[in-house]
């Protein structure tokens, strides 16, 4: 089946239109509701976004390959993001990286086996005060301990 | 003398403290100054003064652009066209946050984001706007939500909309998300990223207040810039500069400062601007983890050229602005913006990030180039080269894989950045490296000569647990 926005997401596109006086304006607002829906931007929500906005697929391509944030493959069904740059490396980001990736068997930039979770390192989330840190899913976890984030990721496992 | 203050701060930490009803009761009620409730300013300022007296009053506030750069507020204000034409006039905020070790905006827009709707409000009437879009870095979903929540309920009031306070002057604000990109945070990739383009700097000039965001006139301003601005006009603009001990210097008011890595305490306060490094360290940072001493300081964001505790100011003239601490530390010296050009640094964005003795300086500087090489835009071949060559040399060099010859060729790839690219990321990359390669030579010797070792470099003070 095509790509298609869900209705709730078809009402939020038409407010996010009025907001720009240009459609290519959409563009990322636009992307991130695909993708909150379908998980990845594949082609063919590159091609439903061009579609949608009148560009050609090659400049949405061109927009999804340039920032992080839009996953052009299927991940996991929780993301973890451990920043790593180095106000959190001084208080020791390495140390958690090093803990989830046993924890977790897997390596950053990959998904456990069962499509649970997916780890990543990140750069500098703006909690340099409250580090270590990690992001999971919406949400900020800050002054992470070892116990803290066993907690964490039994709970995404066990979900 | 260290000063706190609560002007920007004053809702957090109370109950509901980003809801609207936080911000008028609680501006009501306390001795601020201005006297005057949540949104009141807004409305004196639109009901009661002209575009021009809005600029006017934003120079005398001396408030200095709290991104990083430090250019004076006001008078980019009074860069848009001072009527406006066939193009609308846009303010763009930038509260993309991040610059590696800066955490400050994101509390404004959790606990009090009303401060930053109020200060879109007086920003757009001046430089002309009825729309402001506020660029939030995509990963601060609480800031957000926040933000989105202020918005709605300053609509439901008829603070925005067709007619703010009975104004016949139209003002929308809307949240734009980023996609993870840190050079969207540099003004002219931002608004490409908010036209729906890949987030590339463009060159300057046109400046964005010829041809800004959709080819129009506009104003890009950080988050705490436009926050402070309720606080500035409430208490009237000269009184808010004199809170700065820096005020003479035409650095003004307060702001946020944030401290961060080997300190016992990392927090964000409000301060008058013009705290010195140690006091911020000491008295705001409880001290270094350990008790040890301080090997050196970022001071206001990775961009910004590392300082060590042994430097100390060189103005024997009398009439240089940094005569008065002649000889004395840098880390005893008020930060701002222009005293910390003095000593060969930058202010940045006033989060600084403290490094404690027996930390690798070496392994300190990998990491960051890794930063640089993930998010160079890749435009100038000087920025994405250089910054690749940079961390690849770094890690030779901490591998002890690295001849005398190459940390010259560290010096020289710096150096070929400055000066030789669109936008300031590579100055940004550049300056930092230099400053680590000069300033802890011994210590990259030493792992050229094998007498360090990648196995013993530790960048912590205390065990992760
Ligand atoms: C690579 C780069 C990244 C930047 N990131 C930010 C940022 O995250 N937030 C910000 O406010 N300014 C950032 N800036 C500075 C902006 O370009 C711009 O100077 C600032 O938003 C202007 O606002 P101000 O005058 O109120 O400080 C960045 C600049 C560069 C070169
Ligand atoms: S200096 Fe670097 S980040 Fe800036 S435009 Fe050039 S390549 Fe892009
Ligand atoms: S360095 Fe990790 S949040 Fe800033």
């Amino acid at each position: 089946m095509p790509f298609a926005l869900s209705p709730e997401r078809e009402r939020k596109l038409q407010e996010i239109l009025e907001r720009y006086p240009t459609k290519m304006a959409a563009t990322l607002p636009l992307l991130h509701l695909c993708q909150e829906q379908a998980g990845f931007v594949g082609d063919d929500v590159v091609e439903y976004v061009a579609h949608r906005l009148d560009l050609s697929p090659a400049h949405v391509k061109g927009v999804v390959t340039f920032y992080t944030l839009y996953n052009q493959e299927p991940v996991g069904k929780h993301q973890v993001w451990v920043c790593r740059t180095l106000p959190c490396a001084l208080r020791g980001a390495y140390q958690v990286i090093e803990h989830c990736e046993k924890r977790l068997g897997i390596h950053c930039g990959e998904t456990t086996p069962d499509g649970k979770v997916t780890l990543r390192t990140a750069e500098c989330l703006a909690s340099c005060g409250t580090a270590p840190m990690m992001q999971v899913d919406r949400d900020y976890h800050e002054n992470l301990t070892r116990e803290g984030v066993d907690q964490i990721l039994n709970r995404l496992l066990e979900s | 003398m260290i000063k706190r203050t609560d002007y920007l701060t004053r809702t957090y930490g109370k109950p509901e403290g980003w809801s609207l009803r936080a911000y008028e009761a609680n501006e009501a009620n306390e001795a601020n100054e201005g006297g005057l409730g949540g949104y009141q300013v807004a409305r004196r300022v639109l009901t009661g003064m002209t575009r021009e007296q809005v600029v006017d009053e934003a120079k005398k506030a001396n408030i200095r652009g709290r991104g990083g750069a430090g250019f004076p507020m006001g008078v980019k204000w009074s860069f848009m066209p001072k009527t406006v034409g066939a193009k609308p006039h846009y303010l763009v905020v930038n509260a993309d946050e991040g610059e590696p070790g800066t955490h400050k905006d994101r509390t404004l827009m959790e606990l009090n984001p009303h401060a930053c709707v109020e200060g879109c409000i007086i920003a757009c009437y001046g430089i002309g706007a009825h729309i402001a879009y506020i660029y939030v870095r995509d990963e601060l979903h609480l800031s957000k939500a926040r933000l989105e929540a202020a918005i709605l309920e300053a609509r439901a009031k008829g603070y925005l909309g067709d007619t703010p306070f009975g104004k016949d002057w139209p003002i929308e604000v809307h949240v734009h998300s980023g996609a993870g990109a840190y050079i969207c945070g540099e003004e002219t990739s931002m608004l490409n990223s908010i036209e729906g383009r890949r987030g590339e700097p463009r060159m300057k000039p046109p400046f964005p207040a010829n041809a800004g965001v959709f080819g129009c006139p506009t104003t890009v301003n950080n988050l705490e810039t436009i926050a402070a601005v309720p606080t500035a006009f409430g208490m009237g603009a000269e009184a808010f500069s004199k809170l700065s001990i820096l005020h003479g210097i035409g650095d003004g008011g307060v702001r946020l400062y944030g401290v961060n890595g080997h300190v016992k305490k990392g927090v964000v306060v409000e301060l008058a601007v013009g705290p010195t490094l140690n006091e911020l360290i000491y008295d705001i940072g409880g001290g270094v983890q350990g008790d040890r001493g301080v090997l050196c300081v970022i001071p206001g964001g990775s961009s910004t050229p590392v300082l060590r505790p042994e430097e100390t100011v060189n103005a024997p003239d009398e009439r240089l602005p940094l005569h008065p601490w002649h000889g004395k530390s840098v880390f005893d010296v008020p930060l701002g913006v222009d005293t910390m050009r003095g000593v060969g640094t930058m202010l940045g964005t006033c989060c600084v990030t403290v490094i404690a003795q027996g930390t690798d300086p070496v392994w300190c500087m990998q990491n960051l180039m890794q930063f640089y090489r993930h998010e160079s835009c890749g435009q100038c071949t000087p920025c994405r080269e250089g910054s690749a060559w940079l961390e690849r040399t770094t890690s030779k060099v901490l591998d002890g894989k690295a001849s005398i010859g190459e940390l010259h060729d560290l010096h020289d790839i710096a150096n070929g950045i400055m000066g030789n690219t669109i936008c300031a990321f590579g100055e940004g990359t550049a300056m930092p490296a230099l400053a680590f390669i000069q300033k802890f030579r011994a210590e990259f010797e030493q792992y050229v000569r094998g007498e360090r070792k990648r196995a013993d470099a530790t960048l912590t003070v205390e065990p992760w647990s």
